[in-house]
């Protein structure tokens, strides 16, 4: 036949076997990722493969460190960026082991949930013809077989609750043959739960799977950073950066306005921060503006998603005058913090000179800065002796390339540092409320204010309430599945009237260390009941 | 003597009492080892007579005397050990003014005084007397190490840190720890009686012996199974907890920070455990390494992720 291959049993057999069509591999293959092997050497696989995303800089996670990596290895760094190490967690292979895992526990729950159905309708099964291999066991003497099984029954069968049913024992009576002629056997058998509490985890992990699948679609995120006293209107071109779904609608964005009004730190003398309170204006459409404030641990809920404060730092505001002394610039500019002593960096970009090159200026602002060996440094956050320290630049700042540039950045491609006498680049100190002349008679620089910024983050995921909810599910169903007991009893007596003995056993798991204690108090409840 | 010298001589106390008392458990182990040997070598003249059909497998041999005197040695020096190292924790707590597990000393501190805990917890419903070393031991190494390396002095929290989930994500993260840490000694005394077990003839030895005093391989299992069931449903949790903190602080309920990464992983390597239990040819030995291996993640996540990694969680680091 040709749908039959031969092969080869042992070495002296060979065996005809049905030849594997496209649908026997399938099967195959579906058997194959079902099995419980399959599913354990997956999850062995997706522990080993997340590894590297913790080893190794992500580019989710830290995009500069990871270009820097790049650079760094030029071997390594670019193989690794293809075969997806340097985000592990977006790469085809970390994907294909968890829905390969994922449709490895579908696969398994569902033909699962229907055996445990029929298993749930099914009669419980008859006590063994013999107790004797079981390890629990004890005999009671009774005056009456019949009182005792039914005392035995009563106290076992479930109460008359709705949960009764899946929680309680399942109990059963026999009048039956056994080995010395008639006999009454009782069983009790309980264990549901467990496979229900099961079957909820995995399903629940399938939600949580599907909660987040629908999160990544429908989120949408947005970074601003504001100074204090301006305003921030919420709309996709307002974000300094802005991510979301396939499916989210810029369209759905409520036109809120934000004003920031200030901003209250407090550090200890070390420079560690205590807390950060962002004081906001908030204006939702068709509402009155109120007060209000973010911190850290405590976003701001607005309409469409929560307010973050991510970050702060100071944006001092200068007024640059250009050599004819025309105002060239006037305004904050943030300035990001460098270290845990708020040693900020930032640039002040200046084409719009009167006449000559365009001007740039790289400054660092020391917000309490003192002079040791080491030169000038910070050492405490808050701002108690403010100095800038600044070099300017002149030639093309490259604004007008069409090329979307880093605020924070000076592109140096077509700059040129100003010199002092000594031949060294020419660094200016500035103090808060001074004013300066630029080297080389470019203009002069006023400090005019120390005003701060904070980075506000916007989120919002609609499927966050799925998320818990089925969070809490699966949790709930682990509980049960773990916890919940597995036992079977038995009492079987025989069936004369008069004096007789009842044996029971029970049978559990290992690690149930009570189970002992169970039969004892079934026995115990029997013996009371007989004597009433 | 303020709250800062009073938590420190508390814990040095508690780490030289279960230092004794690791000792104590170990020469009541060894004594209780020559004495079965004894009761072998005794049984092997009785050896022929008839036994009752009966018996069956409930072990009823006679009880062979116990050590007693270093058993109570060691179960009063690991009692008051454990008062001690309650009063140094508590007195940490009154000195830092919050709870005391924000910081890698603090963790550690707390963490092992939870193991201690449900060592005596469970303890008190059974005989695991044959874990005190272990636990013991494992106690006093890990508070000596908070104490001469970890050390930091109280700085107040950081104002990612003020908030109630302090408390429960971090608590619930140590318990699960702690109850890992001793389902770990019990998982290294299976393996023990495992190897005893499975060599034929059963070797002899003082070692042998000591394995032999131990309880059924299948028993430990039995043991460390529901220890480190318990311990994952309440890492579970923490993962659970630590998402909706997250969400909270940092505006995403997951982002694969390297404490996360690590997190998962452990979490994985758990389920792989228990998922190994019920595997045909997984059990026992093989899903008892599992275990192992997912406790020394644990550690790390404790420990090189602290050191090594860049994350958000690093104000817990050193």
């Amino acid at each position: 036949m040709a749908r039959e291959k031969r092969i080869s049993v042992d070495n002296y057999a060979v065996a005809a076997v049905p030849r594997l069509g496209w649908s026997g591999w399938a099967r195959w293959f579906w058997r194959q990722v079902t099995s419980m092997r399959v599913a354990l050497i997956l999850l062995l696989m997706l522990a080993l493969a997340a590894i590297p995303g913790s080893v190794l800089p992500q580019w989710p996670q830290d995009a500069a460190a990871t270009r820097a990596f790049i650079e760094g290895n030029e071997f390594w760094g670019p193989v690794l960026d293809v075969s997806g190490f340097l985000d592990v967690f977006g790469s085809p292979w970390f994907t294909a082991i968890y829905l390969l895992l994922f449709a490895s526990l579908i696969g398994c729950i569902i033909p699962r949930t229907g055996a445990h159905y029929r298993a749930l309708r099914a009669p419980v099964s008859p006590a063994p013809r013999s107790l004797a291999r079981y390890a629990e066991r004890r005999t009671l003497s009774v005056p009456d077989a019949q009182a005792a099984m039914d005392a035995a029954a009563a106290m076992l069968r479930p109460e008359p609750r709705w949960w009764g049913a899946v929680t309680g024992y399942r109990v059963r009576v026999d009048h039956r043959q056994g080995g010395d002629g008639p006999e009454l056997a009782l069983t009790a058998d309980k264990g549901h739960v467990r496979e229900i509490g099961n079957l909820l985890f995995h399903v629940s992990l399938v939600g949580i799977l599907m909660a987040v699948a629908m999160g990544s679609v429908l989120m949408h995120r947005g970074q601003a950073i504001i100074v204090e006293g301006r305003s921030f209107t919420n709309a996709v071109v307002a974000y300094d950066s802005f991510e979301a779904g396939a499916l989210f609608d810029p369209a759905s964005l409520s036109p809120f306005t934000l004003t920031f009004d200030s901003l209250d730190s407090r550090f200890d003398t070390d420079g560690r921060p205590r807390s950060f309170q962002a004081n906001v204006t908030l204006t939702e459409p068709g509402l009155a503006p109120w007060s209000t404030d973010i911190q850290v641990n405590r976003p701001l809920q607005v309409d469409g998603g929560k307010i973050y404060l991510q970050g702060n730092g100071y944006a001092p505001d200068f007024t640059v005058r250009d050599s004819d002394g025309n105002i060239a610039f006037a305004g904050p500019v943030p300035f990001l913090p460098q270290d845990s002593f708020y040693t900020s960096d930032g640039v002040v970009k200046i084409p719009d000179v009167t006449s000559g090159p365009q001007l740039g200026i790289k400054a660092t602002l020391l917000p309490t800065a003192i002079m040791d060996i080491d030169g000038p440094r910070s050492v405490h956050p808050d701002p108690a002796n403010p100095v800038i320290f600044f070099s300017v630049y002149t030639g093309d700042l490259g604004l007008d390339r069409g090329i979307p540039q880093n605020v924070y950045i000076l592109d140096e491609s077509e700059m040129n540092p100003v010199h002092d006498a000594a031949g060294d680049v020419a660094i200016v100190a500035i103090a808060l409320g001074d004013t300066v002349d630029l080297p080389d008679g470019l203009g002069t620089v006023t400090w005019e204010t120390l005003p701060r910024f904070v980075a506000l983050d916007l989120r919002a995921d609609p499927s966050l309430p799925w998320l818990l909810v089925f969070s809490i599910l699966s949790l709930l169903g682990l509980g049960l599945s773990l916890f919940g007991s597995r036992r079977r009893l038995w009492l079987v007596a025989p069936a004369a009237s008069g004096t007789t003995v009842v044996t029971g056993a029970a049978y559990a798991p290992l690690y149930d260390e009570t189970l002992g204690t169970r039969l004892h108090q079934v026995l115990d409840a029997v013996a009371t009941k007989e004597q009433a | 003597m303020n709250a800062q010298t009073l938590s420190v001589m508390a814990l040095w106390a508690a780490t030289t009492l279960y230092s004794i008392a690791m000792l104590a458990y170990a020469v009541r182990f060894s004594r209780m080892a020559e004495v079965q040997g004894a009761t072998k070598r005794q049984s092997l003249v009785t050896a022929g007579a008839p036994t009752s059909p009966e018996s069956g497998t409930v072990a009823s041999q006679p009880q062979p005397p116990a050590p007693d005197r270093a058993l109570g040695i060691a179960r009063a020096t690991m009692l008051v050990g454990a008062l001690f190292h309650m009063l140094g924790v508590g007195a940490r707590a009154v000195e830092a003014g919050h709870v005391p597990w924000s910081t890698m000393y603090e963790y550690t501190i707390t963490g092992s005084l939870v193991t201690v805990l449900v060592f005596l917890g469970v303890q008190a419903r059974r005989d695991i007397a044959y874990l005190g070393a272990g636990v013991s031991g494992l106690a006093a190494v890990s508070l000596g190490l908070a104490l001469s390396v970890l050390y930091a002095a109280s700085t107040g929290l950081p104002p990612a840190l003020q908030s109630f989930w302090l408390i429960i994500h971090v608590s619930i993260a140590i318990i699960a720890t702690g109850v890992f840490a001793v389902a770990f000694i019990a998982t290294i005394a299976q393996l023990i009686r495992d190897r005893y077990e499975s060599v034929s003839p059963r070797p002899e030895g003082r070692l042998a012996r000591g394995a032999h005093s131990l309880p059924p391989a299948a028993a430990l299992e039995a043991l460390a199974f529901r220890l480190n069931a318990v311990g994952f449903v309440l890492w579970t949790f923490t993962v659970m907890a630590g998402a909706v903190w997250a969400e909270h602080v940092w505006g995403r309920y997951w982002g694969w920070d390297p404490k996360e990464v690590w997190s998962f992983v452990i979490w994985v390597i758990f389920a792989a455990y228990l998922h190994a239990r019920t595997t045909q040819g997984w059990g026992g030995r093989r899903s008892a390494y599992l275990a192992l291996v997912g406790f020394v993640a644990l550690i790390m996540n404790f420990t090189v992720v602290n050191y090594v990694f860049q994350g958000l969680h690093t104000y817990a680091g050193p």
